[in-house]
């Protein structure tokens, strides 16, 4: 044991140096508060949503209405508020960076039988009834670009909760256009694309 | 809001936005199109003539009202992609400014989606449902919007995109932009209004010209004059002139 130990000390010191910087961050604090909730590997945890993977441009801004208190659903209010308090922009951005790198995982928990209407609605929108094609906005793949989020792959029970949550008055962020699109949502729509999205990679 | 949007430019080359084969349909079905277009226009003027002889009259009733709930709903649909002063927006697309533009101009491209002359899957499915005077009082309302513009071009682009716009380049035969477009690119008639509109949206049209203007040979339209024009810009040309009209008020 004795003889192993400055062998062990120069292996432990390259393996350090080697390490991806993001490896090395995943044992922040910070990043390990972030997992009681949204899971180890950040793949979400019902009702916390999977932030790996997400754009990272989308995670600061949310980090950043937590910590105004904008986003203001049950659960955001519950945990989030809280969690967000103490962040400073600089390790909101480096949460965001860390959070975007992760590789996602499709949930893949929809009703399978609504997911060709949530695709219809996705993909072409429904112009009788005013209802926008999220495409637009979102991608082709629902990977999202920007402050505009993945939507591929996350759960439905939250995207099922979010869509909903616009029309019953609660805010994600400070301005247009979601609130609009979402509210012109009837449940069964709501049903159908976060079936589909769930099973978005 | 809008602030952090911008920080690239997305790929210009998306399938979604690529010519789709189905304008056979459109040219199957040409003498019908026709037929409904004349009988179309006819009607609109009569409806027009109509309007205006008999306002006094109590036939007011008869025209769609800028007010009346189905304009408001369409106006608010129209508004969720196209930004709530229809200033644009820059979603995984870039969502083209209709403010200020000129009514002529979206009255015939909005046609031009529902002729496969403009390919466009979404806007085909959007204009589809909209019906002529539905359209008209559309365009007016955007007409008469006029927000600031979103912003986001490289500003080192501007001065050689104002050269360009306002001399052309006659060593490439370039005519001036501003010949056609006026010289604040407000448009008139169907040439477009350029002034403020998206950095990304004017480099895609520009770009892909022959693939997304003109497209149902069996009905040429006002597309053709650009086409020359599109084709001898290079790239960084094309991004000046963007970066420039992306500016003006």
């Amino acid at each position: 044991m004795r003889g192993n130990g400055p062998k062990s000390a120069i292996v432990a010191a390259l393996c350090w140096a080697l390490l991806p910087v993001t490896a090395t961050y995943a044992e922040n604090l910070a990043v390990r508060n972030c997992n009681w909730c949204h899971g180890g590997s950040a793949q979400g945890y019902t009702p916390a949503p999977r932030l790996a993977g997400q754009r990272s441009q989308y995670l600061e801004q949310q980090l950043g209405y937590f910590h105004a208190r904008t986003r203001d659903n049950p659960f955001s209010r519950q945990y989030m508020w809280g969690a967000a308090a103490a962040l400073t922009p600089q390790s909101a951005r480096q949460l965001a960076l860390y959070f975007s790198s992760l590789q996602p995982k499709a949930a893949n928990d929809g009703v399978p039988d609504l997911a060709p209407l949530g695709e219809r609605i996705y993909q072409e929108g429904m112009p009788d009834a005013n209802i926008v094609a999220c495409v637009v906005c979102h991608g082709p793949n629902a990977e999202g670009v920007g402050q505009i989020p993945r939507l591929g792959g996350l759960a439905y029970s939250y995207l099922k909760r979010r869509l909903a949550q616009w029309a019953e008055g609660y805010h994600a962020a400070a301005g247009p256009p979601m609130p609009d699109i979402a509210s012109k949502l009837s449940p069964n729509q709501i049903e159908a694309l976060a079936s589909y999205l769930s099973f978005v990679k | 809001m809008s602030a952090a949007w911008s920080e690239s430019v997305r790929p210009l080359k998306k399938a979604f936005w690529s010519c789709s084969p189905t304008g056979g349909e459109g040219r199957m079905m040409l003498p019908k199109h026709r037929a409904h277009e004349t009988i179309r226009r006819r009607s609109a003027l009569f409806v027009a003539i109509l309007t205006i002889v008999l306002a006094g009259g109590g036939w007011g009733q008869y025209a769609i009202a800028a007010s009346s709930p189905d304009v408001q709903a369409k106006l608010s649909y129209c508004k969720d992609c196209h930004g709530p002063s229809a200033q644009g927006y820059r979603g995984y697309f870039p969502i083209p400014r209709l403010a200020g533009q000129q009514p002529a101009y979206l009255e015939n491209q909005l046609r031009a989606f529902i002729e496969r002359r403009r390919t466009n899957n979404i806007m085909f499915n959007v204009a589809h449902s909209l019906s002529p005077s539905m359209l008209s009082a559309l365009a007016a309302d955007f007409h008469a919007l006029n927000p600031p513009p979103i912003g986001g071009a490289p500003q080192r682009l501007v001065a050689t995109g104002k050269k360009i716009f306002q001399d052309g380049m006659p060593e490439n035969n370039i005519a001036a932009c501003a010949a056609c477009h006026g010289p604040g690119a407000t448009g008139s008639g169907e040439i477009p209004r350029l002034a403020g509109q998206l950095y990304p949206y004017v480099i895609k049209e520009l770009t892909n010209w022959g693939k997304e203007r003109g497209q149902n040979p069996a009905k040429p339209d006002t597309s053709a004059i650009m086409s020359p024009v599109a084709h001898s810009l290079d790239q960084e040309q094309i991004e000046a002139v963007a970066a420039y009209v992306s500016t003006l008020k």
